[in-house]
């Protein structure tokens, strides 16, 4: 139990170990196991080192805050800054008050852009816009019939031309079809093509010429890997489109190759889509993103809690304790009721990844702190202040008046008397980077 | 060459020369030159398998026995390091082969019956038409049963590359129980005395469990027509997918025990690297891929001939 502690004792003490300051050497660990995080998350390799390097440059010398390890501060600044990246130069789509506006859907194929043209009808029909799906995709079998159904089951006109093999002039055509039924929105949906397909693409830069439409969305299943860049780069070096819809996030996947395109080509998420049904459809959160690439959301709940809860002044205090060799059983009573105040201790110290595995693993019984605390709680003040007073009579005492065994009570005051002497050598010289490599 | 199979050594060497020239070549690039192999280069390594979605630990692991091969190894050359490399990878891909193939499950079933499964926008339907249209050339009667009865114009476009390629579709109307047209589909095949059964299904994520269970609900109800069908179930992935590729995987071969591994859309830019960890996790071979949009276009993977043709 007391090792558990301790291990909270860590974060009070690495002011003195110099620990107070990220440093090269004391993020070094995390920023390797965050980089391997972001590549399992299909993160691009290149992207991936270069969003280190630069969180890095930023973060060296920035204060840790007394609650929390280096390594939790410097995942805390990534998710900030991933967050900000994924949410950076966000905007919502242009719709024109007046005049039609013209949504050209782009993408590889099995991408989801017909499926997504269908929801984005649905979603802009409810925003009182008058809306019209446009069935530019010649080539896919049937794919002109799929969107005539999405187009039925939601009430929105599809306009095609029959046999037709000329997408831009169908193109073209809707729009005058929109102008003449006084049709306010058009949503072009065009054939899935491979990036290096030269012919399909200047297909696409011909139907943008023709239309000029109002937004370009690039259509990219989340499950993409590493590969993502290319395609978004050969995209918008092409039609140079607006912004980024992400589909199939109903699945599993991390997700990583929206920061792989965000950081190619700059450009906003402006939709989720999330399920076959015509109504899942979600606006953009780039903070929900960033944890789900990190896979550590938690992590970021442990460090914002332990802000809020840890009392600044507190730590302090006890630091200077330690220091001075002064830290008593009161004290280790304040830090049970810092840590109790956090939740329990098992849902806590699994929050924390990969500091303590094996603490991980163990089952943490919180019944252990309150038995702690009922301990000390039943000492007298003198009796906390100076443990070394303890008899055994008094041990007795304390332990019928807790509700424990003489063992427990014994249990606790040997390792207690352990920690002081731990403490004791980090007033040696050199001491105490030696006692933390003894708490991990 | 047996029943069903599509090999085409230039072809697939186009389709692949892509991949080939972005993985080997630029591992040439790297170390031409370069007589030390330094810590550079085998960062460089790192870079390029990490980039080809082989995954962080793979490539790691691939480096690794890589490292240690050149250990003992008095040539220090390049050459040397791509044909350490080069045995590494094609190593995974073969180890899972088939002692019995396709061309034997066909000799020794009628029909013969495939199932093809796969998430949404995987290329499902189009490798069902293309390999239709290798059963077809071989002079083999082929139906496909389309058990996509979710998506809208599902049958329509199976229908349409039926007519294309020259086969029978079985289809009901949109809505059915997908395992209800399985079932008929095996009936009519072999009422029809059709050779091949290939059923289609609706793409599906594997997160959503209604849905997978739907798939092993259509495998038992084929097996009551059949006890011994299917007597094969390919999973079809994309390949622009990434490290979520071997979750799919595993997923799907939950509920339906994926015999083979089909890699689509390896005619762009994306490589394919997850089909390693697929292969090696799963222990299931990798049995065809697509390299294009032609109904010719899907090959017929020989780890040999691939290995060769992908470090040539």
């Amino acid at each position: 139990m007391l090792e558990d502690l301790t291990l909270k004792l860590e974060n009070v003490l690495k002011k003195v170990t110099g620990q107070g300051k990220l440093s090269e050497e004391n993020i070094s660990e995390t920023l390797r196991e965050i980089r391997r995080v972001l590549l399992d998350a299909d993160v691009n390799y290149k992207v991936a080192k270069k969003f280190i390097d630069d969180v890095k440059v930023d973060a060296l010398g920035k204060e840790v805050l007394t609650s929390v390890t280096p390594g939790q501060l410097i995942t805390k600044i990534i998710y900030d800054k991933l967050t900000d990246l994924l949410g950076g130069n966000n905007k919502e789509l242009t719709l024109n008050p007046t005049g039609v506006t013209i949504i050209l859907m782009v993408g590889l194929q099995g991408s989801g852009k017909t499926t997504f043209a269908g929801k984005l009808a649905k979603f802009l029909k409810s925003k009182k816009r008058n809306v019209l799906l446009t069935a530019a995709d010649i080539y896919r079998p049937a794919a002109i019939d799929q969107l005539k159904m999405l187009g039925k089951s939601i009430d929105v006109p599809v306009f095609s031309i029959d046999g037709s093999k000329d997408a831009v002039k169908i193109a073209e055509e809707s729009l005058k079809y929109a102008k003449e039924n006084h049709l306010n929105t058009i949503i072009v949906d065009t054939a899935g093509r491979l990036h290096v397909d030269k012919e399909l693409m200047d297909e696409v830069v011909n139907i943008k010429k023709a239309i000029n439409p109002t937004e370009i969305l690039f259509v990219v299943d989340s499950m993409t890997g590493q590969d993502a860049v290319n395609s978004a780069k050969s995209f918008h070096d092409e039609v140079d489109f607006d912004g980024i819809i992400l589909s199939k996030m109903d699945g599993d996947t991390r997700g990583g190759c929206a920061l792989s395109i965000k950081a190619i080509v700059d450009k906003p998420i402006k939709f989720l889509s999330i399920g076959e049904k015509l109504d899942e459809i979600e606006v953009f959160y780039p903070e929900r993103l960033a944890s789900r690439i990190l896979g550590k959301g938690d992590i970021i709940s442990f460090v914002e809690k332990a802000q809020q809860q840890f009392d600044e002044k507190e730590a302090q205090d006890l630091e200077k304790k330690l220091l001075e060799n002064k830290f008593d059983l009161e004290d280790f009573l304040k830090q049970i009721k810092m840590i109790k105040k956090m939740g329990s201790l098992q849902s806590l110290i699994s929050m924390i990844p990969g500091v303590n595995k094996a603490l991980k693993n163990q089952q943490i019984d919180d019944r252990e702190l309150v038995k702690v605390e009922s301990i000390i709680q039943s000492m007298t003040k003198k009796e906390r202040k100076t443990p070394d007073i303890l008899n055994g009579s008094r041990r007795m005492r304390i332990a019928r008046g807790s509700g424990n065994s003489i063992q427990d009570v014994n249990r606790l005051l040997k390792q207690f008397k352990e920690m002081q002497k731990m403490m004791k050598m980090l007033k040696t010289r050199g001491g105490a980077k030696n006692i933390l490599k003894n708490f991990r | 060459m047996g029943f069903g199979e599509n090999f085409n050594f230039r072809k697939l060497k186009d389709g692949l020369k892509k991949t080939k020239d972005k993985l080997f070549n630029s591992i040439s690039e790297t170390l031409q030159g370069k007589a030390i192999l330094d810590e550079k280069v085998y960062e460089e390594l790192e870079e390029i398998l990490v980039t080809s979605d082989i995954g962080y630990d793979v490539s790691m692991q691939i480096i690794d026995r890589t490292r240690e091969g050149m250990l003992t190894e008095k040539d220090r050359s390049y050459e040397k390091v791509i044909e350490i490399l080069e045995k590494q990878l094609s190593k995974v891909l073969s180890k899972y082969e088939d002692k019995v193939t396709i061309s034997d499950k066909i000799k020794a079933n009628k029909p013969y019956v495939m199932l093809i499964i796969g998430v949404n926008g995987a290329g499902k339907t189009t490798t069902v038409a293309k390999l239709a249209h290798n059963f077809k050339k071989d002079g083999l009667k082929v139906v496909i049963g389309s058990a996509d009865t979710f998506r809208a114009a599902a049958n329509e476009q199976l229908e349409i590359w039926a007519n294309r390629v020259g086969v029978e579709v079985f289809q009901k109307e949109k809505g059915s129980d997908p395992s209800a047209v399985a079932f008929e589909t095996l009936e009519y095949a072999i009422n029809e005395n059709s050779d091949v059964v290939i059923i289609d299904t609706a793409g599906r994520l594997h997160t959503k469990s209604n849905l997978m269970e739907e798939l092993s609900k259509i495998k038992r109800v084929l097996q009551k027509v059949i006890p011994s069908a299917p007597h094969d179930v390919f999973l079809v992935i994309d390949g622009n997918t990434g490290q979520n590729g071997l979750v799919q995987a595993k997923e799907f071969s939950k509920y339906a025990e994926l015999s083979g591994l089909i890699i689509t859309k390896l005619d762009g830019t994306a490589k394919g690297g997850i089909i390693f960890q697929i292969c090696s996790e799963l222990k299931i071979p990798l049995k065809y891929i697509g390299v294009g949009e032609s109904v010719e276009d899907l090959q017929s993977f020989n780890p040999s001939e691939f290995a060769k043709a992908f470090f040539e």
